[in-house]
């Protein structure tokens, strides 16, 4: 499994695709730092765009990895290597060298510029976690969208698919569910709901601990005293190891019986 | 300029009875008099009495109750020793009290006793003074013309219920409050029946509940103070022409945290302040004829918060730059006017060239007035669909009140 995941690393680093990835986050975060010295406002900044980005390009480049590596990963199966190793290598090359550009790219442009000493370490560690996190829930879901598809159009439409939900059209039915039944007192609805989307989820958590969750009001309240309690994070952070398990259990089952 | 010095001056003798008049008694440790009560007992009126360093322990409140100027040199220290009673109660008209140190009282359940409390008096005269763990530092009742200056007042309240306001003034009318330092009170200065009185140049901060309050008090004026750091900065309640001008409200951050709240006030003016990081600029409710000029609302949550019964405002020639939201509305049809005032997330464009742009300018946020009818839905602030919401009722506005619109917004700032 480890030279399989080593493999899968060096094919990644000739395709050029995860330079490019971790340039762009350099680039962009010490963008940032140059448009304003307040680390807040970048952390700020930076989350508006790994929320967006980090699910986007992990499931993209997730469903591509599989489908350009078809041959090499036929080439494997006739080896005398478990189905399992094989998958579950390539899987965590791709998300492992995928995170670790996105901690790189983004996490020096911060420490660089401080962020060790400032007191927002622990949001910059959450955010951080966030995006590793989401890395590894959007490439194991890209995964399995190309395993279950052979048609690769269908798998990419799919791939965008599956994106738009957890980033768009989730907030907005959750947001017609608050205007449908705002008579009710919805906190622990909006709680339950949000826990169950990984990138609202995140979200959540850094803005909590930013000075915009006074904003947030009562509801932010609710959330915060929920998340503050040993029980919260722990409730929330398997909400979000249970997102990574799910997929690369289905990941499994579906290799497992698939006829190549 | 110089016959205006001598003038005022003479103005200043001529109306202050005491000055200049009468004789000096010295209070020492050791000396003339060991004690602060009987000197003031046996001063004429209109005399001065100098107490020299020292730590004056007071069990009974020190009662001036003639004209008598009470001068503090060496900074003598009145220190209450933890116990629950007033420390000094001025009862007679022309008193200047100047130069103490007042500290450690006790918290009073019962009773809201003061260092220094003055009541049914004119032109009381309070300045210099420091006063230190007081549970009411300066509170004026029934006192006509007096003026309280150039005080420092660091408390150390921890909660609202048992901690009292800095300067606290109760059926009062022309007073003169400025050039103070409050902290660590309850209130920072607290208003109640007051009119026709002026607060100007003091710095509130660190306060529990607000750094100024007003009630029911009439035709008073604060300008050029700073409050900071505040659970909530100014509250203005069920007052008529206030005017409030070239303040500073910042950094009241808070869950319920604002830097001027007004509620019930009529025909007020507030002009040329700057709100900058409060969760809410300003946050009205029920208030009408009020002129909003040349204000600066700057990375505010909210810049203004209004509730319903607020007509016949006129908002304009503001800047609104960086708020997360610049306006929320409760009703949307009422009789207010936004124009002309500079919105730094107006994106429309000026082909005449005359600075105002020629697109209308909606305030109001589709988000901001989705949150006013469901506040679950903050939960999605920053979210890309409250993004891509926003944006597209930006470019054709469905949803958000079309009653609230600047048809002149400004394109260049105006007050930088």
């Amino acid at each position: 499994m480890i030279k399989i995941l080593k493999y899968t690393l060096f094919d990644l680093l000739r395709s050029r695709s995860l330079l490019f990835y971790l340039a762009f986050y350099l680039a962009f975060t010490f963008g940032l730092f140059g448009l304003s010295a307040d680390i807040q406002k970048v952390l700020i900044s930076m989350m508006n765009v790994m929320l967006i980005l980090v699910p986007l390009i992990s499931t993209m480049l997730g469903v591509m990895y599989y489908y350009n590596s078809r041959e090499f990963t036929e080439l494997l199966l006739a080896q005398p290597i478990r189905r399992r190793d094989i998958f579950l290598g390539q899987f965590m090359g791709l998300s492992g060298s995928m995170a670790m550009a996105l901690v790189v790219g983004v996490g020096l442009p911060f420490v660089w510029f401080g962020v060790g000493t400032s007191p927002f370490f622990v949001q910059f560690l959450i955010l951080l976690g966030s995006g590793v996190v989401l890395t590894f829930i959007f490439c194991a879901l890209a995964f399995f969208i190309a395993l279950r598809n052979e048609d690769r159009i269908r798998g990419f439409g799919l791939a965008i698919l599956v994106w738009l939900v957890f980033a768009i059209v989730y907030d907005g039915v959750f947001l017609l569910a608050l205007a449908l039944w705002s008579d009710y007192p919805l906190e622990k609805f909006a709680l339950a709901t949000s826990l169950l989307n990984p990138i609202d989820l995140s979200r959540i958590l850094i803005m909590l601990q930013l000075d915009i969750a006074a904003l947030m009001g009562f509801t932010g309240a609710v959330f915060k005293k929920f998340l503050g309690t040993a029980l919260g994070s722990a409730v929330a952070v398997g909400v979000l190891v249970l997102w990574v398990l799910g997929p690369l259990a289905a990941i499994h089952a579906v290799a497992a019986r698939k006829d190549f | 300029m110089k016959y205006l010095v001598v003038w005022m001056v003479w103005l200043w003798i001529g109306l202050w009875p005491c000055s200049m008049k009468g004789a000096s008694w010295w209070v020492y440790g050791k000396c003339e008099w060991t004690d602060i009560q009987s000197a003031i007992e046996r001063a004429a009126p209109c005399d001065t009495v100098w107490v020299n360093g020292g730590v004056w322990r007071v069990d009974h409140p020190i009662v001036i109750d003639k004209p008598l100027v009470v001068l503090g040199k060496n900074r003598p220290i009145i220190d209450g020793g933890g116990g629950k009673g007033d420390l000094l109660l001025i009862t007679a008209d022309d008193v200047e009290l100047s130069g103490f140190t007042f500290r450690h009282m006790g918290i009073n359940y019962v009773e809201d006793v003061a260092a220094v409390r003055a009541e049914s008096v004119r032109n009381v005269y309070i300045h210099h003074n420091v006063l230190e763990n007081t549970f009411f530092a300066i509170y004026l009742a029934h006192v006509r013309g007096g003026e309280v200056a150039y005080n420092r007042i660091v408390g150390g309240a921890v909660e609202e219920n048992n901690s009292g306001n800095a300067i606290h003034a109760w059926y009062c009318s022309e007073l003169r409050i400025h050039h103070n330092e409050v902290q660590g009170h309850r209130d920072g200065i607290y208003f109640e029946f007051v009119d026709e009185s002026r607060i100007y140049n003091n710095h509130s901060h660190d306060n529990l509940r607000y750094g100024l309050h007003f009630m029911f008090s009439d035709d008073d004026v604060y300008y050029q103070n700073t409050f900071a750091h505040n659970g909530a900065g100014v509250a203005v309640m069920f007052s008529r022409r206030i005017h409030m001008w070239q303040n500073r409200f910042m950094h009241n951050w808070g869950g319920a945290s604002f830097g001027l709240l007004l509620k019930e006030i009529y025909d007020a003016q507030i002009q040329g302040n700057t709100f900058s990081k409060n969760t809410i600029g300003i946050f009205v409710e029920g208030s009408n004829r009020i002129q909003y000029r040349h204000n600066l609302f700057r990375a505010n949550g909210w810049a203004i918060k209004m509730n319903g019964g607020c007509m016949d405002n006129v908002i304009t020639e503001n800047e609104f730059v960086y708020n997360t939201f610049d306006l929320a509305i409760q009703v949307a049809n009422e009789s207010n006017s936004y124009d002309r005032n500079y919105w730094s997330e107006y994106s429309g464009y000026d082909l005449d060239r005359d600075g105002v742009g020629d697109v209308p300018y909606r305030p109001v946020k589709l988000f901001a007035w989705v949150v006013q009818q469901t506040p679950e839905a903050m939960i999605l602030l920053r979210s890309l669909f409250i993004d891509l919401l926003n944006f597209s009722e930006k470019v054709s506005p469905v949803l958000t009140p079309a009653a609230v619109m600047d048809h002149q917004p400004l394109m260049h700032p105006l007050l930088q």
